[in-house]
């Protein structure tokens, strides 16, 4: 009877948090939703209801297919960029040397700028054709200078993403090598085992459990990237860099289509919880879910 | 009545008191673009808040596109953050016709006759002026004098498009640094797409026909972009796809350019020896036009408008009249010098022997200015006006989609053919959709 009536107190007094927590999710998609189905232009008041109109036009804009390739680049060219460079610099990180902790701060430090700054920093000082870095590189070597964002779009973004990625990848691959047991691997080492096989048989299997976490948390952020396109490409040339969350934000505010915007809004959270499915489904056998 | 109810009274007393105290100054918050001008209007704050002590001016800075992505959501959402927005001819007429902006009623002393006839006309909707020009321009060709002599080559002062190819050609050096021809290629309907537009109409070519239906796939449009791509890959800076007005200006200015065809407020900037290295040795010349037709001419307006959601229209409309006054011109005569008063907005300026002095251009940017046409901008009738814009409420979102095309086209990831299908496919879609021929 007491657990009884402690369960249904709990109940009540976490209700309140729950239900707020529920209606700070429940509204925005409801409105969202809501809007998906309205032929709004705020620059053309009033807005009228159009049913699946917006969506149509949403699935057949002649940007959405290139869009939805390049969301699709971008995250596992990242992915793949931050988990294999992110075991390697783990690898090297786990060695001991003189001035490991300064080493290791430096390494982390990139995850904590900003996107915003360091895309700037990226297009201002690295790729810019006249006064870059890399400009000055391939100037020294005797080569033309790339135009890397209007040339190498895509790329461009997927470099500027990893660099902000790849520590966190690094810091969470470097947390669970240092969890590796030094024992076994100076037994495999006794027993004859090669660098490789070690690394393939043992550092590896011990390391898949943090590669999906980091697999995970990344495909959740890499899939909403946003400030790089926007301060660095503006979605160019064409439709080049243009990525899902790209593609919203041109249509719900230039050209300030709010119905069409939210249902690409919509169609993004499905397509986000497809990726999410196949995911779970893919690496979720490495988790105890 | 219980004390506590009396406190409760006397408080709200003083609240409303103090409301009432405060109602007194009042803030403007003023929303602007990043230009020049502004930015000098910017620092001469000082000077109206000593002269309206009881108006504080709020600034909001921002590069164009932001501004207009901030200003026309606060407008339709009827938000109210702004007290002035700093919009352009193409907003005017549109919002004026929703009823989103306070028409301006000047007093005697601004002397609203003294604008210049085109500016005013489209900057009013039936004969209603709703927003006050802070300067004006139109399209010319600015062009480095000593490289053009080195060529031996010389500037009509009505180019053909041939001779400007002709010429970028001649001038060209990219490895001392000099690209024969700069011009615009940042995406965007206020960038790339304005010098096209007026390119496409220069060459016969128009955004609709009678019935609404786009012309992208029409010859004049394929000429013009073929002659922009050509240019601007053999004889154009690198980069030149991010290159908006303020980046041109620039390169212009530190001599990396030989011709520049851009808005004729530019030409202030790159004769001014503080910012320029190459003051004295610019020449100018109207906008090219493709064998003795039609100018590519634009007509713009950056103007000051009050928004219908402003708490603070009196103070606001005060500000804009000594914003756009001819007070203002000469303050800013006084402090920087009369090359850097905000053109092309007054009969007076150009009447005014100290500035056509000092302004070789005067004569040329007026001319320019009278010669844009934005009631019928192209060879042919159409349904619309604006001469590098179309004034619908749909143009924006089509013309910064196509903008994107176009520059992809410039890097050469796409074909000029193959732009100009994707244009045409975007705009028979989104006039569709709009329900056009309305």
């Amino acid at each position: 009877m007491a657990t009884q009536r402690a369960h249904k107190a709990a109940r009540l007094m976490i209700s309140p948090s729950v239900i707020l927590l529920l209606a700070w999710m429940i509204i925005p998609l409801g409105t969202t939703i809501y809007f998906s189905f309205l032929r709004y232009n705020i620059l053309t008041p009033p807005a009228s209801w159009t049913g699946f109109e917006n969506y149509y036009y949403f699935l057949t804009d002649p940007a959405f297919i290139p869009a939805l390739v390049n969301t699709l680049v971008l995250v596992l060219g990242v992915l793949a960029i931050t988990t294999i460079g992110g075991i390697l610099l783990a690898l090297l990180l786990n060695m001991e040397f003189w001035g490991q902790g300064i080493v290791r701060i430096l390494v982390i430090s990139p995850f904590f700028v900003m996107p915003t700054v360091s895309a700037l920093v990226w297009k201002n000082m690295f790729m810019n054709p006249v006064n870059g870095l890399f400009a000055h590189l391939f100037r020294a070597f005797g080569l033309q200078p790339v135009d890397f964002l209007s040339t190498l779009p895509l790329l461009s973004i997927v470099i500027m993403v990893a660099w902000a990625w790849l520590p966190f990848a690094t810091l969470i691959l470097l947390t669970a090598l240092q969890s590796l047991d030094s024992e076994q691997m100076e037994a495999a080492e006794m027993d004859g085992a090669g660098w490789l096989s070690r690394f393939f048989y043992l550092t590896l299997p011990h390391l898949t459990r943090s590669i999906t976490v980091v697999v995970l948390i990344q495909t959740i952020f890499l899939l909403a990237v946003f400030a790089e396109i926007y301060v660095t490409t503006a979605g160019g040339p064409g439709y080049a860099s243009t990525n899902i969350p790209f593609l919203i934000y041109n249509l719900s505010l230039k050209q300030f289509d709010a119905g069409m915007g939210a249902a690409g809004g919509v169609i993004a959270v499905i397509i986000a919880n497809i990726v999410a499915f196949f995911l779970m489904r893919a690496v979720g056998k490495n988790l105890e879910l | 009545m219980t004390t506590t109810f009396r406190i409760l009274m006397g408080a709200t007393a003083l609240c409303a008191s103090a409301g009432l105290a405060a109602a007194q100054d009042v803030t403007l918050t003023v929303a602007t673009v990043n230009n020049g001008d502004m930015i000098r209007m910017q620092g001469l704050t000082g000077e109206f808040e000593a002269a309206h002590p009881d108006i504080k001016i709020e600034w909001v800075t921002l590069e164009e596109n932001v501004l207009r992505e901030k200003v026309t959501t606060d407008i339709a959402t009827n938000g109210g953050q702004y007290d002035v927005m700093t919009i352009g001819t193409y907003e005017v007429p549109i919002w004026g016709k929703q009823d989103w902006l306070k028409p301006l009623e000047m007093s005697a002393e601004y002397d609203v006759d003294d604008l210049l006839p085109a500016i005013r006309e489209a900057l009013s909707v039936d004969g209603t002026l709703y927003a006050a020009p802070f300067y004006g321009e139109s399209a010319m060709v600015m062009y480095r004098t000593d490289l053009m002599e080195a060529a031996g080559l010389e500037m009509p002062e009505e180019p053909t498009w041939d001779f400007i190819r002709q010429a970028a050609e001649a001038m060209h050096d990219p490895d001392s640094g000099v690209y024969g021809i700069c011009l615009r290629g940042k995406a965007g309907w206020g960038e790339n797409m304005a010098l096209l537009t007026s390119m496409a109409n220069s060459f016969g070519g128009k955004w609709f026909d009678a019935e609404w239906v786009p012309q992208f796939d029409q010859p004049a449009w394929n000429e013009a972009m073929s002659f922009y791509v050509d240019v601007m890959g053999n004889y154009g800076p690198p980069g030149a796809s991010s290159n908006g007005f303020n980046e041109n200006l620039a390169l212009f200015q530190t001599g990396k350019c030989g011709m520049w065809y851009d808005a004729t407020v530019a030409a202030g900037f790159v004769t001014n020896p503080d910012d320029s290295t190459v003051a004295d040795k610019v020449g100018f010349a109207q906008a090219p036009s493709a064998e003795g037709g039609q100018k590519a001419n634009w007509l713009w307006a950056w103007s000051l408008a009050i928004p219908a959601s402003s708490e603070n229209p009196e103070a606001a409309q005060t500000f804009i009249e000594w914003a756009t006054s001819k007070g203002y011109t000469e303050l800013v005569a006084e402090n920087e010098g009369w090359l850097a008063v905000p053109p092309g907005t007054r009969t007076s300026l150009y009447e005014n022997p100290e500035y056509t002095e000092v302004a070789p251009f005067a004569e040329m940017t007026l001319a320019a200015i009278n010669s844009a046409n934005p009631g019928s901008p192209t060879v042919d009738e159409v349904p619309y006006v604006g001469a590098q814009y179309v004034a619908i409420p749909e143009f924006q979102g089509i013309a910064t989609t196509i903008g994107q095309l176009f520059s992809a086209a410039v890097t050469g990831q796409t074909s000029v053919e193959e732009a100009l299908t994707a244009a045409q496919a975007t705009a028979t879609r989104e006039m569709r959709r709009a329900g056009y021929p309305k």
